[in-house]
């Protein structure tokens, strides 16, 4: 898809955006937070029993879901806080050195 | 045709804000511009608006209301005086860096502390650098017109910027006055529709206002900011300009009185122009070659132009109805003896801090600030840099 | 409908990744079930004031926000969303837009309880519109842990430290539902991320959509803040209902409600032992304190349940 808005750390003041807008939203999702982590969640879709509570618990939207089911995780974007092993009933998300 | 009428500084502003029909008015009541939203708040119980006004619990959110309408995409407009507007003060940098188009009328009174209700510059004044742009009107025709071109400068595609209307309190927004009011379709037709190109309720095309800005960005959009002010002189003469041919009445970013074949001259802002013409009249009369120049718009500063002005003058008198405590003299001096430092190097300038408070500035004060420039224009010698115009001794 | 927390998985996620959050915080856990109460096909302007949330989910170039967002400064977050708001009445009548947007606040404890409670007292009595979230982790945690008026007696900030003469915050929480239910606007309601999302998110959606202006006091975890493991999370918000430290009850136009009542109401202990913020109370000379939050919890409680009908 073509991007909205094109302005990098190169850009100059009459190519950013004025008052600083941000036109294309949700493009955060372009930036990895997932090299932060220490620790890693890691699905075992055979334990999983498909109950969720792993997708709202996330703080990062990482939880994959599609159509009603657990898919797996995004490590783009997982911080590795843990809280989906945590939470999970079935113990179907070990939390391991990364 | 246009319509002859009889108004305070206050409803005549409010009768432009009605014709304007903004999309909303965020607004908290101060002396001396209360005036103005009640008004405007009667407007609105008759009907006579499809405004949608906020009445806010403070200045403060009164800027950040308008803030939110205006990224919202609306319209908006509000009215202030001293320490609202100090209250406001966060938020008119903010409404400038975000680059939105608010109109304000700025109805110019002391600021606390000591509290005082009175007309001085002071809260204006310290408003200078927050990124607005800041036109000064003398009279209450000059404040109508002024608020009628606000929108097609603040809007314009290369400026972008919020802009106060600034009138004296009391002298200028109680007193009652002639006036020439236009039509409602000649105003309307005049600031035309307001179309953001960003703006939040756009359903198809999101967008985030005011995120944090680093270092890697912060300096390039404040170099857009400063960019839009510079761009703002031309867009204000333009507007001024069709302002003149729809209405005859002339305007520019400054003034210039009998400055011809002017030897000395004052500098001055808003309604003390007034009562300093008549001076520069009467001195005329005597053969005395005295000239004024009214400062109209001060953001963005006329500084070429005015320098080219007060070329060739013997001595120039600043007067400011603020005082900066820089030790240095008020803020319109030290702007205006930059300008000459360019261009009028070899005329003198002295400046004279007047009226603080509301204290009462008649002709012969003005006059006696004229007979120091003569003197100074005879002697080349200035005796004070910097002096108190009518504060007991 | 009834509650379903798969068919709520199916809408769209309007809080993206890739924001720069701390790794396990409670903030954006809270947001994004706030706005999965959205109706899928309506447009959103969120207003966050300055904070934790608003810096990590806004850094130019880069927004996490999927609908129109606003921030402008620390303590107007209540204001700037009622001008969008009015806007959006303005433009609406003029016939300028015809779709429907809600208008949604979030602000943290220090936006909300403190710096920004004037903003948010006036957008709620002027009947905006709108809903105000406050996420409240009990302290300024964007400037480094300082204490705010919700931070609860006790606990150890860097502008409460605990010391050899002031053992941590002199003064209790401040309760900014009741200041908000005094409003009596149509619609409060205190929550947390519990359990499986059903009381956060029924009450987001009730706050939404009820005509009006809507306030939503949310318990947000902060482990940095709080000095707890970042997994814990949920056993945190779990202690803190049964504990009754945080009651979760709602208030409809005036008639309160009480959402979550303990099988088994336990000590203050359990909950201030699960967090480092409370460590020094557990030293022998200061258990004292810790009897007299459990009195000041159970006093609080025992109005909220003759509040809600439940005790005589």
């Amino acid at each position: 898809m073509k991007k909205k808005m094109n302005v990098t750390a190169e850009s100059s003041w009459k190519e950013v955006t004025p008052g600083g807008v941000i036109t294309e939203s949700g493009n955060a999702g372009d930036f990895r937070t997932g090299d932060w982590r220490s620790m890693k969640p890691v699905w075992n879709s055979e334990k999983c029993k498909q109950c969720l509570m792993c997708f709202p618990v996330c703080p990062d939207s990482s939880i994959k879901v599609c159509n009603g089911k657990m898919e797996g995780i995004d490590y783009d974007h997982c911080k590795g806080c843990g809280i989906c092993a945590k939470v999970c009933p079935f113990d179907a998300i070990d939390f391991v050195e990364e | 045709m246009a319509r002859k009428d009889k108004l305070s500084g206050n409803e005549a502003v409010a009768i432009a804000m009605k014709q304007i029909d903004p999309d909303v008015v965020a607004a908290f009541p101060i002396t001396p511009s209360t005036e103005i939203p009640q008004y405007f708040s009667k407007f609105v119980a008759d009907g006579e608006v499809h405004t949608e006004f906020v009445p806010v619990e403070s200045e403060h959110s009164a800027m950040s209301a308008c803030i939110g309408a205006e990224a919202a995409g609306a319209r908006t407009m509000t009215a202030t005086s001293a320490n609202g507007l100090a209250l406001m003060w966060e938020m008119l940098y903010i409404a400038a860096s975000c680059r939105l188009p608010i109109a304000l009328a700025a109805v110019n009174r002391a600021l606390s502390g000591p509290i005082n209700i009175h007309n001085d510059h002071s809260d204006t004044m310290g408003a200078r650098d927050s990124g607005w742009i800041q036109i000064y009107c003398e009279t209450n025709q000059e404040a109508y017109d002024t608020m009628i071109q606000a929108f097609p400068i603040a809007e314009h595609k290369d400026v972008r910027l919020p802009i106060m209307v600034c009138f004296d309190g009391f002298i200028t927004s109680h007193s009652v006055e002639n006036i020439e009011l236009l039509e409602d379709e000649k105003v309307k037709e005049f600031v035309g529709e307001y179309r953001p190109e960003h703006y939040l309720l756009d359903k198809d095309n999101p967008v985030s206002v005011g995120p944090l800005d680093l270092p890697p960005y912060y300096f390039e959009h404040k170099r857009q900011q400063a960019q839009a002010m510079v761009n703002a002189k031309q867009v204000i003469l333009e507007t001024a300009k069709k302002f003149e041919e729809l209405t005859g009445r002339k305007y520019g970013l400054f003034e210039e009185y009998r400055m011809e074949d002017a030897e000395v001259a004052v500098v001055i802002i808003n309604s003390t122009a007034g009562t300093a013409k008549a001076v520069v009249d009467e001195l005329r009369e005597k053969g005395v070659k005295a000239g004024l120049v009214k400062i109209r718009v001060f953001r963005p500063f006329p500084f070429e132009e005015l320098g080219k002005a007060l070329a060739g003058l013997k001595a120039v008198a600043v007067m400011d109805k603020a005082d900066s405590f820089s030790a240095a003299g008020g803020p319109l001096f030290a702007e205006v003896r930059s300008a000459m430092f360019d261009h009028a190097r070899d005329t003198k300038a002295v400046n004279y801090i007047y009226g603080l408070g509301g204290r009462d500035v008649r002709t012969d004060d003005i006059m006696k600030v004229y007979e120091d420039l003569l003197e100074i224009a005879e002697t080349g010698k200035v005796k004070s840099t910097v002096n108190y115009l009518g504060v007991r001794e | 409908m009834a509650y379903n927390l798969k068919a709520t998985t199916e809408k769209p996620e309007r809080l993206t990744g890739g924001h720069r959050m701390c790794a396990g915080c409670g903030a954006p856990i809270v947001v994004r079930t706030v706005l999965r109460a959205l109706k899928p096909e309506d447009h959103a302007v969120i207003g966050s004031a300055t904070g934790c949330l608003e810096v990590s989910t806004c850094l130019y170039p880069y927004t996490a926000w999927k609908d129109s967002f606003i921030h402008s400064a620390f303590e107007n977050a209540g204001a700037t969303v009622s001008g969008a708001e009015a806007a959006y009445n303005a433009l609406k009548r003029a016939g300028k837009i015809d779709h429907t947007t809600k208008f949604i606040a979030f602000g943290g404890d220090g936006g909300t309880y403190d710096i920004g409670l004037q903003s948010l007292s006036g957008a709620m009595e002027r009947g905006h519109d709108m809903v105000y979230v406050c996420y409240d982790n009990e302290a300024y945690m964007n400037t480094g842990i300082q204490r705010s008026s919700s931070t609860p007696k006790y606990a150890d900030t860097t502008t409460s430290p605990a010391g050899k003469a002031v053992p941590g915050k002199p003064q209790f929480k401040k309760d900014l539902t009741q200041i908000m239910v005094a409003h009596n606007i149509p619609y409060v309601a205190q929550s947390a991320p519990f359990k499986n999302f059903k009381d956060l998110y029924e009450k987001a959606e009730k706050a939404i959509y009820t005509p009006g202006p809507a306030f939503l006091n949310v318990f947000t975890p902060c482990p940095r803040g709080w000095r707890y493991n970042t997994p814990d999370l949920f056993d945190i918000v779990q202690l803190a209902v049964d504990t009754c430290i945080w009651p979760l009850y709602e208030v409809i136009n005036g008639e309160y409600k009480l959402s979550y009542k303990p099988k088994q109401k336990l000590p203050v202990e359990a909950y201030l032992k699960s967090q480092g913020r409370f460590r020094h109370l557990f030293a022998k000379e200061n258990m004292h304190m810790v009897e007299e939050l459990q009195q000041e919890v159970d006093r609080r409680w025992n109005h909220l349940l003759k509040l809600c009908g439940e005790t005589e």
